[in-house]
């Protein structure tokens, strides 16, 4: 620190040493350690140290403000938790007594001493030489002013599924205007292709549609389906997104959705998608009958008119003249504040696991497939047969963690299945009155009235065996000749091998994350965990925010995660957002990196680095600017540059090098082991 | 002052190739304004003075010494301290002085390895496997020659230096500038920068003065200039695979390598703001390498042949590592 006539000031330090009950003090000394840091660290400007029992209490924020204000302290180390935890506390405290709160740095003496060290005076040397480099460090420091942008009340929903149109309606129920983006043809997500839902087993569609129609209809709702987001720019408060509408070739203020055309639509195609290869559509066709909007759109890739030029049955029979064959795809711009990302999951391909045949023996059945079977309005009008359209079964297998819990896929959970499973049995004894094993490797039934529904299930008569399925054995030959399908599994419960035969299986696949979640999560700037899943702020405090300000997520873009779970996500970011909106401007933290523009050569190494899109090139001065609301002071380009030219406030090279300089004082010598 | 009332001037190389004595030299009929406002009293090269005229000499009678090369041995040293002794400023001149320069690339290996390499090869005549000893004795006595150091210094871990010109050698337009500066100082027509400064360097870094095209970096591979079958003429080297360590080099040589078709060496220096070249150039290459595959990034960091004299070419002696090996006994 430099006074006005540039000459160094002595700075006057306090130091703090929290015990934190006894999470700190049971493995550090800390009255040596303040009593160290007092007479040890003097020279260094340390004019008063104190330990206490709760740092993070009123009490204890008082101390601080306290002698800030008797002892004219113009730095505050606190070493205690680490800072993730109460960075904000103990610098509000310090902002309330009048220092500047980018003054006081904390220094973590529990994560990394106390939780982790269990020999007392070692810990209390590594603590000791800990604080040394933070009072190093914060003579370096000088105050900051955190940054305030100005909050668009508009925001873009991306993903119509369930959680995002429990998100759209609930923003625009507090009368901020919202663009919900979808890029199928209808909004409903995978809710619309289930049949009931579990454990209460009301219909999907009848509890979905209303929503889905109250969002189609809400005059604060913009709705883009068929459309993807293409671009994103800018910041928390002001973010500039385009969006591709792709062409409809249907002309959406003419059509009235009566459904002639894909009544007249020649064109039979297999329905991967929302049939899941069970059923047909047409070449024009909605996804589904209830779908919203209600407008049909043109499969160009199927579309006989698109491949030969003839045809446009469906133009001939338009009441409305709303066929528009000659339609392109359009760009919208539009300016949001927010951003919710509630883009949902892909089911695991059960393909990968070839030992269970999917693809390969004609019965076995993935989760979904079962689900559009049982659908009253799905391809076998709700009838649960065999693939050949009309066979009944008398026995069903069902198969719970495919490709969940199993190193070779995926180590997590997906959630779902067990209740999924649980339903499914509940479907074939309904409807069929077959027999039904589960083959399940742990049953979970956590949430309310699950574990209920599992003992109706049980008391139905459904099968349980804890095992996973080895393999599925098609053609084996039965005693008395017949040729069954037969699922081998060890029964770990009655340590034996069973050999099951059965007409009809089941997979219960995995929840995988979206197949372009890396994208678009580079997109809009956020980042993935290993297994590809958003990263939420905090997993346990913040599950809806993002590290980005301004980005929030939702629903099973944040993991596997069921109906209700999803539903209350939604409506947590729209309170998030609506918060944010009504702050009308919000503070951001002042931490960021920018460029010596004489210094940066235009190297443009760190061009393509940065995680949230903040690097802007300019070609006619040949140099890199970071855009001050983008960055999140993550400091990637700051490693990255060679020219020594991005430096981030809060993490100078003087800052960071006193910090190493003052712990490398301690002479601290560990004991041979 | 000397009699004619001229300033003195001395140059002097400790551990170097000479090419910094040239280089001075070489600033044609600028050396004539040196002459003109100076008197040589000490310059090996080019004057015939002796260690003890020097050593004769008042406490700071010199106005100005620019000093090149390493700290090798101990006469090296001795000469740094008599000339600080001696001078009112002191240059670091050069890389060797300045950063350790190829020279200190020897601090990759102990000393008895140097030894070995110089003395014990095929290529060395050295039957009887002599090696050299500080002190021998002989009959008329004991003869000492200078201690080798177990590892080669920089002029200012030696001892205390007032300015830095980077270069290997420095640029002669820059050693031109500079010594029209003193001049002016000397005239009293500017003043002397801040102790420590750079001199004859630019602000930026060379991409600041290539000329070459540069797009978003994304490295796929490296590959030495030599094994390249073509060159791209208008296109950064580092996009074309070949490690040129321009980004993280001071600007001021005018891109004189990269503008001809060889990648930056980066003899000037690390840029201002840079800690330590070798781990800030090391860090921005890796992270622009175009992989997220973990064998793959293997196998384009297999394709840098030599890290650490690609990396640590100039400046492995005044690096945060200084040296290879913990041969390092204090300084």
């Amino acid at each position: 620190m430099t006074s006005a006539n540039g000459k160094r000031q002595i700075p006057r330090i306090g130091v703090y040493v929290c015990h934190c009950g006894s999470n700190i003090a049971g493995t550090v000394d800390v009255e040596e350690v303040a009593k160290w840091a007092k007479e040890r660290l003097g020279e260094q400007g340390v004019v008063v140290a104190k330990e206490y029992k709760f740092m993070c209490s009123s009490l204890g924020q008082e101390l601080i403000a306290e002698d800030i204000r008797k002892e004219r302290l113009d730095r505050v180390v606190v070493a205690a938790c680490s800072p993730h935890l109460h960075e904000k506390t103990f610098r509000g405290a310090a902002a309330r007594a009048g220092l500047n709160p980018y003054l006081c740095e904390m220094t973590s003496i529990r994560e990394q001493v106390s939780w982790v060290h269990t020999d007392k005076i070692l810990a209390t040397e590594k603590a000791k030489a800990l604080i040394s480099g933070t009072v190093a460090r914060v003579r370096e420091h000088s105050p900051l002013e955190s940054i305030t942008v100005p909050i668009n009340e508009t925001t873009l929903v991306v993903g119509g599924g369930i959680a995002g149109i429990q998100a759209a309606l609930e923003i625009a129920n507090t009368g901020h205007p919202v663009y919900l983006v979808e890029r199928e043809p209808s909004i409903g997500g995978h809710m619309a292709q289930f049949d009931k839902t579990f454990p209460t087993l009301d219909c999907a569609a009848c509890i979905l549609t209303p929503r889905m129609s109250e969002a189609g209809s809400h005059p604060g709702i913009h709705l883009l389906t068929w459309s993807e987001v293409e671009q994103v720019e800018g910041y928390v408060g002001n973010f500039t997104v385009s969006v591709r509408k792709k062409a409809r070739y249907v002309n959406t203020e003419l059509c009235t959705g009566c459904g002639i055309c894909w009544q007249k639509c020649p064109k039979n195609v297999l329905d991967d998608k929302f049939e899941v290869g069970l059923g047909y559509r047409k070449a024009i066709y909605t996804p589904f009958e209830q779908a919203v909007p209600r407008f049909p759109v043109i499969d160009r890739e199927t579309c006989t008119y698109f491949e030969k030029g003839t045809c446009k049955a469906c133009e001939k029979f338009c009441p409305t003249g709303a066929i528009a064959l000659e339609q392109q795809d359009e760009l919208v711009s539009f300016q949001v504040g927010n951003i919710v990302l509630a883009t949902g999951y892909d089911l695991f391909d059960a393909r990968r696991v070839p030992q269970y045949g999917y693809g390969r023996l004609p019965n076995v059945f993935t989760s979904l497939e079962f689900e559009r079977m049982c659908n009253a309005a799905g391809p076998t009008n709700g009838d649960i047969v065999l693939r050949d359209g009309k066979t009944v079964p008398k026995t069903v297998g069902i198969i719970h963690c495919v490709g969940s819990r199993d190193r070779n896929y995926n180590n997590y959970c997906s959630a779902i299945c067990c209740m999924q499973s649980l339903k499914f049995a509940h479907l074939v004894k309904e409807r069929t009155g077959a027999e039904v094993y589960n083959f399940y490797i742990d049953l979970r039934t956590t949430a309310k009235d699950y574990d209920e529904f599992y003992q109706r299930v049980l008391e139905e008569g459904t099968l349980f065996v804890r095992g996973r399925v080895a393999e599925i054995i098609d053609g084996a030959q039965l005693p008395g000749g017949d040729e069954r399908m037969v699922i081998q599994v060890e029964d770990t419960l009655a340590g034996c091998q069973r050999h099951i035969p059965v007409d009809m299986v089941v997979l219960s696949a995995a929840l995988e994350p979206r197949a372009d979640a890396g994208e678009v999560a580079k997109q809009f700037g956020i980042s993935c965990s290993s297994n590809g899943w958003f990263t939420e702020r905090h997993p346990k405090l913040d599950p809806v925010a993002t590290m980005t300000e301004g980005i929030f997520i939702a629903g099973c873009a944040t993991g596997p995660r069921d109906i209700p779970n999803t539903v209350a996500q939604g409506s947590a970011t729209a309170a998030r957002v609506v918060s944010y909106i009504a702050q009308a401007e919000l503070a951001l933290e002042p931490i960021r990196a920018s460029v010596a523009e004489a210094t940066c050569s235009g190297c443009r190494i760190c061009n393509g680095l940065c995680p949230f899109n903040a690097i802007v090139f300019h070609e006619d001065r040949m140099v890199t600017e970071i855009m001050t609301a983008l960055c999140q002071g993550c400091g990637t380009c700051v490693a990255a540059c060679p020219a020594g030219a991005i430096t981030c406030t809060g993490f100078s090279n003087d800052q960071v090098i006193a910090q190493i300089e003052g712990m490398m004082a301690v002479a601290f010598q560990p004991e041979p082991v | 002052m000397s009699e004619n009332g001229k300033p003195k001037f001395a140059m002097y190389w400790a551990a170097s190739c000479g090419g910094c004595d040239i280089a001075v030299l070489n600033i044609h009929e600028k050396i004539l304004d040196v002459d003109a406002n100076f008197e040589v009293v000490f310059w090996p090269v080019a004057v015939d003075a002796k260690y003890k005229d020097v050593e004769a000499m008042a406490d700071g009678e010199i106005l100005l010494t620019l000093f090149n090369g390493g700290m090798r041995n101990e006469e090296n040293a001795h000469m740094a301290r008599l000339l600080r002794r001696k001078s009112q400023i002191l240059i670091a001149f050069g890389s060797c002085a300045n950063e350790g320069c190829i020279p200190g690339l020897a601090n990759l290996s102990p000393v008895e390895e140097i030894f070995e390499t110089a003395y014990a090869t095929v290529s060395t005549e050295n039957a009887a496997g002599i090696r050299p000893q500080p002190e021998t004795q002989v009959a008329e006595g004991v003869l000492s020659i200078p201690a080798f150091s177990p590892v080669l210094r920089t002029l200012n871990q030696v001892v205390d230096v007032d300015y830095y010109i980077p270069g290997c050698p420095p640029e002669s337009h820059q050693i031109a500038a500079v010594i029209d500066v003193v001049l002016a100082v000397l005239a009293g027509k500017a003043q002397l920068p801040p102790k420590g400064s750079m001199l004859g360097v630019g602000q930026s870094t060379v991409c600041d003065e290539c000329t070459r095209v540069r797009n978003v970096r994304k490295i796929t591979g490296f590959r030495r200039i030599q094994d390249l079958e073509c060159i791209d003429p208008q296109v950064c080297l580092l996009e074309q695979g070949v490690l040129c360590t321009g980004p993280a080099t001071a600007s001021g040589c005018t891109a004189l390598c990269p503008k001809a078709g060889a990648p930056c060496a980066g003899c000037y220096g690390p840029a201002q703001g840079v800690l330590d070249f070798g781990a800030r150039m090391m860090s921005a290459v890796a992270s622009v390498i175009d992989s997220n595959d973990a064998e793959e990034i293997d196998r384009i960091l297999d394709g840098l042949v030599d890290p650490a004299g690609s990396f640590y070419r100039f400046n492995l002696a005044h690096s945060v590592l200084r040296t290879g090996r913990a041969s390092w006994n204090g300084n």
